[in-house]
């Protein structure tokens, strides 16, 4: 059968590459997209400007693209990494452009008078967006938020193609052994739908805990 | 612009002259990391001798930008065979979500959400190597529509709910079937008040043709990495610099698209307003 000699390992260890990569992208991508958002909606115009290149550059590229450039283009300026670094590097890169457009969108719905509340206070602009509009706009926007980040393990399966050792590739892996496609396709079938899953049901906690409705 | 300008007014006051000031030494500061990251950007690529001439020139034999250009063409064809079949297949699956009989809601329910939860490029594989091993192309459409059309049904759905329950009403109430009252009241209009998020969705299945590249499908990307790991000094990154700006420039093209079609149907509603009251 399939589970056979090495074969459990092979697909077990894909898997936990699979939520270690995810999770560190997501992480990485939630910073990247938090500045990108704070650029976004500064009052410096260079920088809402870099902000808005960086962000219609990278939502507009395919991930393909991304890790091509950051697999076979680094190297040649002498940056060398392994390749579950590099992957996070095109999956923080790419998310993080679609987590910026998100909270900005969440920050339009924050109503005027927090902010005027806020600045009344005497808070400077830093401390309103940090402490004032950006935790609110963040709560409204869980509900979009939620399917970046599960189609972030989607997404992930490309790491694969770019030998990271992740689910995708165990199932190259496999069906190169001359297993049958079918078996394991199903098996990585279980595993992703068992991740977004997993990534729903938390999104839906941190809804009934945090979310606001305006 | 206008929603920049309306979260700007969100977050901070009209400057005075301190804070102009403030804002403008920001503004210098900003400009000169800005451009202090761009010219380290160009000062490794050139250190690495990335701007030579010799590793260019192979962007200039006819053989090489045919090959671009057949990538190009290669990467529409299957763009706009899995755009149409996604969009069939989401209309089809969004309709039997509605179905009244509870077997096909729940057949087009299941294979709506394991088709969205499932990676592209994992039944892009599975398709590859399960069935169309010597047609790539097909296998790269299959899944691409599959994926989307799963997307896409959710899209269409969204639109049929937010259809006014007067027209179904009506359309029933004229004596039409439930497959005429789908078909000729329904869905249409669900399809033109949501286009812009298909157009969108359209965006994501034309990004990823380039998944194609690892099942061998000629598309622009792998003509991209067969041209560059064929040429004297591997020139990645010059073909990373012509490439990207295609997929750039053809996404923001539909992107445009979208936003036209948003404004001109908000126009349109406009127009229809006074004529219902």
């Amino acid at each position: 059968m399939m589970f056979e000699d090495d074969n459990f390992a092979t697909f077990r260890d894909g898997f936990l590459t699979t939520v270690e990569l995810s999770a560190v992208s997501a992480l990485f991508a939630l910073l990247l997209g938090t500045v990108l958002a704070a650029f976004r909606v500064s009052p410096v115009p260079a920088l809402r400007a870099f902000g808005a290149v960086w962000v219609n550059v990278f939502r507009n590229t395919p991930l393909t693209l991304l890790f091509i450039a950051v697999v076979f283009a680094l190297p040649r300026l002498g940056v060398h990494f392994d390749s579950f670094t590099f992957a996070a590097m095109a999956l923080s890169a790419y998310t993080g452009s679609f987590v910026c457009e998100v909270l900005r969108s969440g920050i339009n719905t924050v109503p005027l008078g927090q902010a005027e509340a806020a600045r009344s206070l005497g808070l400077t602009f830093g401390q309103t967006l940090g402490q004032i509009i950006l935790p609110q706009a963040a709560r409204t926007v869980l509900g979009p938020m939620s399917s970046i980040f599960i189609a972030l393990p989607r997404n992930s399966a490309i790491a694969g193609a770019f030998s990271v050792s992740e689910l995708y590739n165990a199932q190259q892996t496999l069906t190169d052994k001359g297993y049958a496609i079918l078996p394991i396709f199903a098996w990585a079938a279980v595993a992703y739908l068992a991740l977004s899953f997993a990534v729903r049901g938390v999104f839906r906690l941190l809804e009934s805990q945090l979310a606001v409705v305006r | 612009m206008s929603t920049a300008t309306r979260s700007a007014t969100v977050l901070f006051d009209t400057p005075g002259p301190r804070a102009r000031a403030r804002y403008r030494l920001f503004g210098v500061l900003s400009l000169l990391g800005i451009a202090g990251l761009l010219w380290y950007a160009y000062a490794s690529l050139a250190d690495a001798g990335q701007f030579d001439g010799q590793l260019w020139d192979t962007f200039q034999y006819k053989a090489v930008q045919q090959r671009i250009l057949d990538g190009a063409v290669a990467t529409l064809k299957a763009f706009a065979l899995a755009g149409v079949l996604s969009i069939v297949l989401g209309t089809l699956l969004a309709t039997g979500r509605l179905s009244d009989h509870r077997p096909v809601r729940a057949v087009c329910t299941s294979v709506i959400e394991f088709f969205r939860a499932m990676p592209l490029l994992i039944m892009i594989f599975a398709l590859y190597r399960g069935a169309f091993a010597s047609q790539p192309m097909w296998a790269l459409v299959l899944g691409l529509t599959l994926y989307n059309g799963a997307v896409q049904a959710e899209v269409i759905r969204a639109g049929i709910a937010a259809v006014p329950r007067g027209q179904g009403e009506a359309a029933y109430a004229l004596g039409l079937r439930k497959t005429q009252v789908m078909g000729l009241i329904l869905v249409p209009q669900a399809v033109r008040s949501m286009l812009p998020a298909i157009i969108g969705q359209l965006v994501v299945t034309l990004k990823d043709t380039s998944l194609g590249f690892v099942i061998t499908y000629p598309e622009l990307l792998y003509a991209g990495k067969v041209i560059a790991s064929n040429s004297p000094g591997y020139p990645y990154i010059p073909m990373i610099m012509v490439i990207g700006p295609i997929y750039i420039g053809l996404c923001l093209a539909l992107t445009a698209l979208a936003k036209w079609l948003e404004a001109r149907s908000r126009r349109g509603a406009n127009r229809r307003t006074p004529v219902a009251a």
